[in-house]
C-alpha cells in the first residue's frame, strides 16, 4: 500500500507533511497569540495589585528591567495623582530548592516592603511551598519591614526571619530574592529613576 | 456494537497506564492532584484522537522508510496546537503541567498506537481507537490523581475534606510508585475476576 522509499517520494511526503503542519501551528498561534498575552498580563497585574499600596497609573506599561549584581530584574513604578508611592520589583532567585523562584516585592517609597507575592516556583509541595501566603504565614513576616532595620536573613544566619520548619534553603532563598529586590529598589530610587 | 468495543478495549482490557504500563512519565510526574491528572489525561487524549485519524488517513501515502518521522511530525503539530490552546485558556492548569505537555510527544503511547493501530486501520476506527486509550489514560491518571491528593493533602478535587496535615509522601514522588503499584494490582485483579 506505501509508496516505494525512493529518495523523491520520501523527500515530497516529509516535505508536504512539514508545509501543512508549520500551517496549522502557524494559524493556531495566531489565533492563541491575544488570548496567551493577555492572561499573561492578568497574572501580573494581579501580583501587582497585590503588592503595592493603592495607585491610579498602569504600572505594567512603565516596567523598565535593570540589571544588579549579575541578575536581571524588572522594575513596575507606581504613582498615585502623579506623586511616586512606590515600586514593584519582580526578582528571581536560583537557590531555591526545586528551581528558579520568581517573586514580587513592593516597596514603599522609604524601602518598607508593602507586600511579597510568589509568581512562580517549584518547591516541595507541603514543605517549601509555604513560601507560598496561601500556604502558611511565612511571607506575611516581611509585610511592613523594612530592610534597612530589619536583616533580611533566617535567624540561623543571623537574620530575623523565622525560617519553614525543614526547608530552610527555600526560606533562605526566599529572604535572598527579597533582600536583592530591596537593593535593586534602593538603587533605583537613587537614581532618581521614578519614570 | 464493534466500535464500541474498540474504545472500551482502550479502557480496560488495553488500559495504558495499568494493563500496558506506558507512558509513566507523565503518569507519575503530573498526578499530584485529581485535576492535573484529568487535565493530562484530556489533553492526552486530544492528541491521540487527531494524531490516530490524520495518521490513518496519511499512511496510504507515506513511504514506510520514513513513516516514523512523519508520525512525530503529525503528532509534534497536534502538541504544540494543545500547548497554545492551554496556555491561552486555562494558564493555571498549563502552569502546574508545564513541562510535561510538550512530553506528550514522546509519550510512547501516542506513538504505539499510531504504529500500531492507525497505520493499519481506517480512520473511523483509528478515531474512535484514540479516544478509547486516551478515555483508558485519562481515567488511569485522574484515578491516580485522586488516591494521591486524598492521602497527600486531605483534599477531594481541591475540596479539603480531611482536616490537619495528610501524609505528605504520596504527593511526592516515592509516593506515586506506591499509589501506581497498588492500584495496577486492584485494577488486575477486578479486571480478572
Amino acid at each position: 500500500m506505501a509508496r516505494e522509499s525512493n529518495f523523491r517520494n520520501m523527500f515530497l511526503c516529509l516535505l508536504i507533511i512539514c508545509f501543512g503542519g508549520s500551517a496549522i501551528m502557524g494559524s493556531v498561534y495566531l489565533i492563541t497569540y491575544e488570548p496567551i498575552a493577555i492572561a499573561q498580563a492578568a497574572k501580573v497585574n494581579q501580583a501587582l495589585g497585590q503588592v503595592l499600596p493603592d495607585f491610579d497609573n498602569q504600572p505594567a506599561e512603565m516596567v523598565y528591567d535593570m540589571e544588579i549584581e549579575g541578575s536581571k530584574v524588572a522594575v513596575y513604578p507606581a504613582t498615585r495623582d502623579s506623586v511616586f508611592v512606590g515600586a514593584a520589583i519582580e526578582a528571581v532567585t536560583t537557590k531555591g530548592f526545586g528551581g528558579p523562584i520568581r517573586v514580587m516585592v513592593g516597596f514603599l517609597p522609604d524601602g518598607t516592603v508593602f507586600n511579597t507575592a510568589i509568581i512562580s516556583h517549584s518547591e516541595t509541595p507541603g514543605l517549601g511551598d509555604k513560601i507560598d501566603p496561601r500556604k502558611s504565614d511565612f511571607s506575611l513576616q516581611f509585610k511592613g519591614k523594612n530592610p534597612k532595620t530589619f536583616h533580611l536573613a533566617v535567624k540561623k544566619d543571623g537574620g530575623r526571619v523565622d525560617a519553614i520548619t525543614a526547608a530552610t534553603i527555600s526560606s533562605r532563598a526566599f529572604c535572598d530574592v527579597v533582600d536583592l529586590a530591596y537593593r535593586a529598589f534602593i538603587k533605583t530610587v537613587q537614581k532618581g529613576g521614578k519614570q | 456494537m464493534n466500535r464500541l468495543k474498540i474504545i472500551t478495549k482502550g479502557i480496560i482490557k488495553e488500559n495504558p497506564t495499568f494493563v500496558l504500563v506506558l507512558g509513566m512519565c507523565p503518569t507519575l510526574g503530573t498526578t499530584t492532584s485529581a485535576v492535573n491528572g484529568l487535565g493530562m489525561g484530556l489533553a492526552t487524549t486530544f492528541v491521540l484522537m487527531l494524531s490516530n485519524l490524520v495518521i490513518s488517513l496519511i499512511s496510504g501515502m507515506v513511504p514506510s522508510k520514513v513513516r516514523i518521522p512523519s508520525f512525530v511530525v503529525v503528532i509534534s503539530v497536534f502538541v504544540t496546537v494543545v500547548q497554545l490552546v492551554m496556555q491561552a485558556y486555562v494558564p493555571g492548569l498549563y502552569e502546574t503541567l508545564g513541562l510535561f505537555i510538550p512530553l506528550i510527544v514522546v509519550n510512547c503511547i501516542v506513538l504505539g498506537r499510531a504504529e500500531a493501530y492507525a497505520s493499519k486501520n481506517g480512520p473511523l476506527d483509528s478515531f474512535l481507537d484514540g479516544l478509547g486509550s486516551g478515555l483508558g489514560f485519562t481515567l488511569s491518571l485522574t484515578t491516580l490523581g485522586t488516591v494521591r491528593e486524598l492521602l497527600g493533602s486531605g483534599a477531594f478535587f481541591g475540596w479539603k475534606i480531611i482536616p490537619g496535615d495528610a501524609i505528605l509522601v504520596f504527593i511526592l514522588a516515592p509516593g506515586a510508585f506506591l499509589a501506581l503499584g497498588y492500584l495496577m494490582v486492584l485494577f488486575n485483579k477486578i479486571k480478572k475476576a
